[in-house]
């Protein structure tokens, strides 16, 4: 049935993911970002870099409308998924959630076993009807996540025991376990060490065959490294967005180059 | 600022040696040193205050378990407990107490002959004297229960009067007793030789904690077993009420409420709530519980809705304060995977905020069990000698029965009313101790 969706999606490579048309962010009365429209591809890895503050990771929050929990955070504009509006009335963000899922900045495995972590998305939308069903799940998933080897002796403990690395790939791994089409990651190499780092980020370049990545990073060689597309923040407003190669060789915007050469920042 | 301005100490080479302490680092230092100080002062002022406060309610309470019992050979005479012989419980309730008291007194004349070859001084009226008042009701309630009691000798331990038993834990002299009018010297002595003859005995006494209060004239009698039941009682309703209702209106106040003028007041107001002198709830509790509704005075019921009233706002603040603590981004964790806002709540953040909930509502209910004016109130005052059956029965309470044991005249109060504290505060640690086990069991690392 996955494969199904998978050989499906393969038709679509290429095509547009999620798009933003003209996308107003405020906090109360702080407009936090400015006339985004951005196209993201499915099956493509897109990072967004830009200085602190500059409302990456308030745009990545609004893809799948995590920013409804921050008291007086607005969205005006058009967010889709393909082709349908996030943020009509009729969508519920719950069924948006699952179909985007989200890894953090910091890891945030639940306090429970490290097989509670992953089951517990499948578990709340029902994908498995049995306890093998769901045992397959977690297995795949944590494959996914690029931890299996590590913990499959100890499922059953607690997933705030893992070293920081192997927990946020256990949060990739959770975050996959409920069949997103969208990852969206905010800095989540910024708590790991280099080692974890560079494990992370295979498992990213991994993850593009099967869904479609956002990536919100400080780091420019990470964002180099992992994505095809980048985007360039500054003071909320979509400076430049581009194939990465030629954001980081050719840039067309004088802010850009000023940043990626470390000028401003 | 300071630090800023204050000139540097310094040699020729403009270098100090870090062997020595320069001013301003034996100024911080000494600054150091004298807070420490105060505050193991402050700590010791504690310590020294609770250790004196548990050995002063230790030494007076402990004496209240122990009751001194005199032993009697009681011969129940069947012509005059049941003259027609055929043990018709009926007839039997027939008799009235007075008439156990010739019954006790033989048996006490023949104690006394037995003892007055070698000790003249003891006669059985003087015996009679130093007998509880409560032995020929207990007698009686015996031979209704058991019928073929009656013509058998059967040995009782009947309660020693208050006197004497306060003669055996050493709270009453022969000066004491020969200016008071309930005990004389005599039967101080008589009370020694009934020691000698094992007829006298001073033991543990569970009807301290069991019994219902008894009145004034018979303090050896009285027990906190009314007490007990009625805090038991109203315990259970305040746990039952206030958990689910605080619990519930935080989650709703912190997670699900818009934040508005309302929630602004309803909050404000809560806080307030909790800082309201507790007689207050009293007062309300009497007007819309008791006058209003029509609830029974002094009942156990009344009591729980009106502490449950007075817990609420403390339940609410800790639960909420619980709920705060929670780090975000575990709700980022499961709302990111799509769970709604409710399971987020219900299957993260609550089991995390547990034990900070539980805490508070041990607190709350300490508090509660403590409480005594609001109950003044509300009737619990009463003098209640029939264990409740039911939440509706007239019941006291722990606190309150303390109350009324200092009101009352007779020292053997005294020691009953530490003694009464004692049962409190064991209560409260039983209490205390649930809530650590239970913290035990959901405390979680993250």
């Amino acid at each position: 049935m996955n494969d199904m969706r998978i050989v499906e999606r393969d038709v679509n490579a290429n095509e547009i993911k999620i798009k933003g048309d003209k996308v107003q962010v405020f906090y109360g009365e702080n407009h936090a970002i400015k006339d985004v429209d951005i196209e993201i591809e499915d099956k493509k890895v897109t990072a967004f870099i830009g200085p602190s503050g500059c409302g990456k990771s308030t745009f990545l929050r609004s893809l799948n409308r995590m920013n409804d929990t921050i008291d007086g955070c607005r969205v005006e504009g058009t967010i889709s998924l393909d082709d349908e509006d996030i943020y009509d009335k009729k969508v519920d963000p719950v069924q948006l959630r699952a179909r985007v899922g989200m890894v953090f900045q910091k890891p945030n495995p639940f306090p429970k076993s490290i097989y509670d972590n992953v089951a517990y998305g499948p578990r709340i939308h029902g994908l498995a009807s049995s306890k093998a069903e769901l045992d397959a799940i977690v297995e795949k998933s944590l494959r996914r996540g690029a931890i299996w080897d590590e913990v499959k002796d100890r499922l059953h403990d607690p997933g705030t025991g893992l070293s920081g690395g192997q927990q946020q790939r256990l949060c990739i791994a959770r975050a996959v376990a409920t069949e997103p089409e969208v990852l969206l990651m905010d800095e989540p190499c910024s708590a790991l060490d280099p080692i974890a780092t560079a494990q992370v980020e295979e498992l990213i370049d991994e993850l593009r065959t099967n869904y479609s990545v956002v990536i919100v990073t400080h780091s420019m060689q990470q964002a180099a490294r992992v994505s095809q597309k980048t985007a360039f923040f500054h003071l909320g407003n979509l400076v430049e967005f581009n194939e990465t190669g030629e954001i980081f060789t050719n840039p067309k915007d004088p802010r850009t180059e000023s940043y990626i050469t470390g000028r401003i920042g | 600022m300071t630090d800023a301005t204050a000139n540097q100490p310094s040699n020729s080479t403009g270098k100090t040696s870090l062997f020595v302490e320069d001013a301003r680092t034996k100024k911080r230092n000494a600054a150091e040193a004298r807070f420490k100080f105060y505050g193991m002062l402050a700590v010791a002022t504690g310590v020294i205050a609770l250790v004196l406060l548990l050995i002063s309610i230790l030494s007076q309470g402990i004496p209240a378990f122990s009751q001194t019992f005199m032993r009697v050979n009681i011969t129940l005479d069947e012509q005059v407990l049941d003259p027609s012989g055929n043990r018709d419980p009926e007839e039997i309730a027939k008799v009235m107490t007075f008439a156990y008291d010739p019954i006790i007194n033989n048996s006490l004349q023949s104690l006394a002959d037995e003892l007055s070859a070698e000790h003249p001084e003891v006669t059985a009226s003087a015996l009679q004297g130093m007998l509880s008042k409560a032995s020929k009701g207990i007698l009686r309630s015996d031979v209704i229960a058991n019928p073929d009691l009656i013509g058998q000798t059967v040995e009782y331990e009947f309660l020693a009067n208050g006197r004497i038993d306060g003669y055996l834990k050493g709270r009453v002299d022969r000066e004491i007793a020969a200016l008071d009018g309930n005990v004389t010297p005599e039967q101080l002595d008589i009370a020694d030789t009934l020691v000698e003859a094992g007829k006298l005995e001073k033991r543990f006494n569970w009807d301290f904690i069991t019994a219902p209060d008894a009145s004034e004239l018979r303090p050896e009698a009285a027990g906190l077993g009314v007490a007990l039941l009625g805090s038991a009682y109203m315990m259970l309703i305040v746990f039952c009420l206030a958990l689910p209702i605080g619990v519930a209106a935080s989650i709703y106040l912190e997670e699900f409420a818009p934040k508005n003028w309302v929630t602004d007041i309803i909050e404000v107001n809560i806080s307030n709530l909790a800082a309201v002198p507790s007689i207050v709830f009293g007062i309300l509790g009497l007007a819309i519980f008791i006058n209003y509704m029509g609830l029974p005075n002094s009942a156990p019921i009344v009591g729980g809705l009106v502490l449950t009233l007075m817990t609420l706002p403390t339940i609410i603040i800790s639960t909420r304060a619980a709920l705060k603590a929670v780090p975000p981004s575990i709700r980022d964790a499961a709302l990111g995977v799509g769970a709604s806002k409710m399971q987020a709540i219900f299957h993260h953040v609550l089991p995390l905020a547990m034990p900070g909930i539980l805490t508070g509502t041990i607190i709350g209910l300490a508090q509660a069990l403590g409480e005594t004016a609001p109950l003044l109130l509300i009737g619990m005052v009463a003098f209640v000698n029939n264990y409740p059956e039911s939440m509706f029965d007239p019941a006291t309470a722990l606190p309150v029965q303390v109350y009324n044991f200092t009101q009352r005249s007779d020292p053997a109060f005294v020691e009953r009313a530490s003694g009464a504290i004692i049962v409190l505060l064991l209560f409260l640690l039983c209490m205390n101790l649930i809530a650590i086990i239970l913290r035990r069991r959901f405390e979680r690392r993250w």
